[in-house]
């Protein structure tokens, strides 16, 4: 177990290498990236002079090297549009952007899991006939055109909820502001509610239809068979021994599922106006912004790594399998 | 998706009448029935992408000032009508939507084309040297997946620039790691059978057992992966074009026109909101369910599970 879990450690170290490897050739893809750090009407000298200040006259290799040194300090250069560390720009909104992948993940999972199951044991039914349906079309709808209808529906015709904005929950809580915090939380929810069904949605239909599938191969094994034989109620059966093992498939996918929700909130928050890393991100593409778009994305893909590394630690404890192979499922 | 991946099991190609088969395929189409609407709105999309501009009412750029905002079925210009409305340029949705198909269309079928080719190859490489070649290629691989995807779109379109080709070649791209995994697979078990050992002994070169003696034997599972890949290029790509790193402006795309029915939301002019969205939910669903229905047809065991 311990040489597994060096491996996955060290498996991840690679991982983040191969991210900085790729953030860094991105800039030079575009040939020569002075050009993104300067203006349209800049002249030769200004292009000449801002080309040494940040070093592109320098070898490949070198800017690489200085570029992971200033990472590893925790320096992603300057925002141009803020004039601002670009760092210190996207910590301010990672808070907000957390709360909603995770309010997310949770409806994800909370409607997921029953919907599920129902469909698995009424299988061939017209529930499980409507769920599936259901679930296909969930899989079909852009998540950010789910929360532009949501905002017709719910925000504009029906005034249920608000449609832009953001009370924080996580940002006092950090502060060690408790009292705020929970104060906060029941608007904070509120707020959350459109923008995190319309990030769901889709992750809700993919797990609803995997838990079906995972559930129904789990049904058919012998030792369920025994079960029943044994004349346990079905909801033992179901619970105790069918469950139980159907749980390790969803396991694996809540880690790969927030790397992809993050990819949705990124896009949502823009239809929101909801002040997290991915609205910060939209604007530094507009603005063409370099340092700030590399310091969201790289952070973003960071947070991503960081969660697998445990969501697979995890695995471990839950699948004795694991252990004795030494590797993954 | 990766539920499929995982499930596909390599089913050979084979030696059966080529009509038989066609007329079987046909038949469990139209007894399951919504792959038959999905076909048929497909052929839709494809019709519009490809006859957009003699189908289209209106230049589909073509401003209107004075009938700005106009709601589905008023009255255009000269006795015609804006079936969709018109937008706040005053152009036509419904011209607009037409031509948009195009660019969802040829990026998501030329996506699935470059990540397509770039994942058998390297799968074939992998799978049938294995050694450091595979190595080398799946971990490249892992690195990959390790980073969600959309990101990594955003951070080289935005040096990039906006443009189809460069949409198709990150889309692409992204794509690859699905196939080499499952070809890899595939070919492995592949390489020990007789008919591969034949071909070896009957001293064809390396490179013709790879592509001609193993490579039409695994690529029926593909299609059903390329299907459903389709479906979230597409998605993908309007994701992007709404954020502004798709095609330049004056291409018409539903992503885009999603990101402008923004500024008129307020004001409920929710034909700019409505029409595109509900095309590119068509246009995925029609592909999820083609893919759903080509697993069954592949492979009926499955139907079984999933």
């Amino acid at each position: 177990m311990g040489s597994y879990i060096l491996r996955r450690l060290l498996q991840s170290v690679i991982v983040v290498i191969g991210v900085t490897l790729v953030s860094f050739l991105a800039l030079q893809a575009s040939g020569d990236p002075t050009y993104l750090f300067v203006s349209e009407r800049a002249s030769a000298e200004e292009i000449e002079a801002t080309r040494q200040a940040l070093g592109f006259d320098r070898p490949l290799h070198v800017q690489y090297l200085s570029f992971v040194r200033d990472l590893t300090r925790g320096d992603f250069g300057q925002s141009l549009s803020y004039r601002q560390p670009a760092m210190d720009i996207v910590l301010e909104a990672l808070p907000a952007t957390i709360e909603l992948t995770l309010f997310s993940m949770i409806i994800a999972l909370l409607f997921a899991i029953p919907l599920g199951i129902l469909a698995a044991i009424h299988r061939g039914t017209a529930w499980d006939g409507s769920i599936t349906t259901l679930s296909m079309l969930g899989q079909s709808i852009p998540n950010f055109w789910m929360g532009i209808m949501m905002i017709l529906f719910f925000g504009l015709y029906l005034r249920w909820f608000p449609i832009s904005g953001h009370v924080p929950f996580l940002a006092p809580l950090l502060d060690g502001d408790f009292g705020t915090a929970v104060t906060n939380l029941p608007r904070t929810l509120f707020h959350l509610i459109l923008p995190g069904i319309a990030v769901g949605t889709y992750s809700l239909a993919r797990n609803t239809r995997l838990i079906r599938s995972s559930l129904l191969e789990v049904l058919e094994q012998d030792y369920v068979r025994t079960a029943r034989s044994k004349g346990l109620a079905e909801f033992r059966v179901l619970v105790h021994h069918a469950l139980r093992n159907a749980w390790l498939p969803v396991v694996t996918i809540v880690g790969l599922e927030f790397g992809f929700l993050l990819g949705g909130v990124v896009v949502v928050e823009t239809v929101f106006s909801y002040p997290g890393i991915g609205r910060l991100l939209f604007a530094a593409i507009n603005q063409r912004d370099i340092p700030l778009v590399q310091a969201g994305v790289i952070l973003l893909a960071g947070v991503f790594i960081l969660l697998n590394l445990v969501v697979d630690l995890v695995y471990v404890r839950l699948d004795p399998r694991v252990k004795l192979a030494g590797g993954r499922g | 998706m990766t539920e499929i991946a995982q499930a596909e099991a390599p089913s050979p190609v084979r030696e059966s009448n080529f009509r038989r088969e066609a007329r079987r395929a046909a038949r469990g189409m139209i007894d399951a029935r919504w792959p038959v609407f999905a076909l048929a709105f497909l052929t839709l999309a494809a019709i519009a992408a490809a006859f957009g501009p003699l189908l289209a009412p209106f230049d589909p750029n073509r401003q209107n000032l004075a009938l700005r905002l106009a709601d589905p079925m008023a009255a255009g210009p000269d006795g015609t009508v804006f079936w969709l409305g018109s937008d706040a340029l005053g152009r036509d949705v419904f011209s607009r939507l037409l031509y948009g198909a195009r660019v969802s269309l040829l990026v998501g079928i030329a996506a699935i084309a470059v990540g397509g080719t770039l994942g058998i190859v390297a799968g074939l490489l992998s799978g049938y040297f294995g050694g450091w070649v595979d190595d080398l290629i799946m971990r490249l691989g892992d690195i990959q997946l390790a980073f969600p995807f959309i990101l990594l779109a955003i951070m080289f379109l935005v040096v990039l620039g906006s443009g189809v080709w460069n949409l198709i070649l990150v889309l692409g791209v992204g794509q690859w790691v699905t196939y080499a995994r499952i070809v890899r697979a595939d070919t492995l078990s592949l390489r020990e059978k007789e008919f591969v050992e034949a071909a070896r002994a009957l001293g064809d070169s390396t490179p013709s057992i790879i592509f001609r003696t193993i490579l039409p034997n695994i690529l029926a599972p593909l299609t059903v992966i390329a299907s459903f890949n389709v479906a979230s290029v597409i998605l993908s790509e309007a994701a992007l074009s709404f954020l502004g790193l798709g095609v330049p402006p004056s291409v018409p795309t539903w992503g885009s026109m999603l990101a402008e029915s923004r500024d008129t939301l307020i004001a409920n002019k929710w034909w700019l909101a409505v029409f595109p969205g509900v095309a590119i939910v068509l246009t995925v669903l029609s592909f999820n369910i083609l893919g759903d229905w080509l697993r069954d047809f592949l492979d009926p065991r499955l139907r079984e599970r999933t």
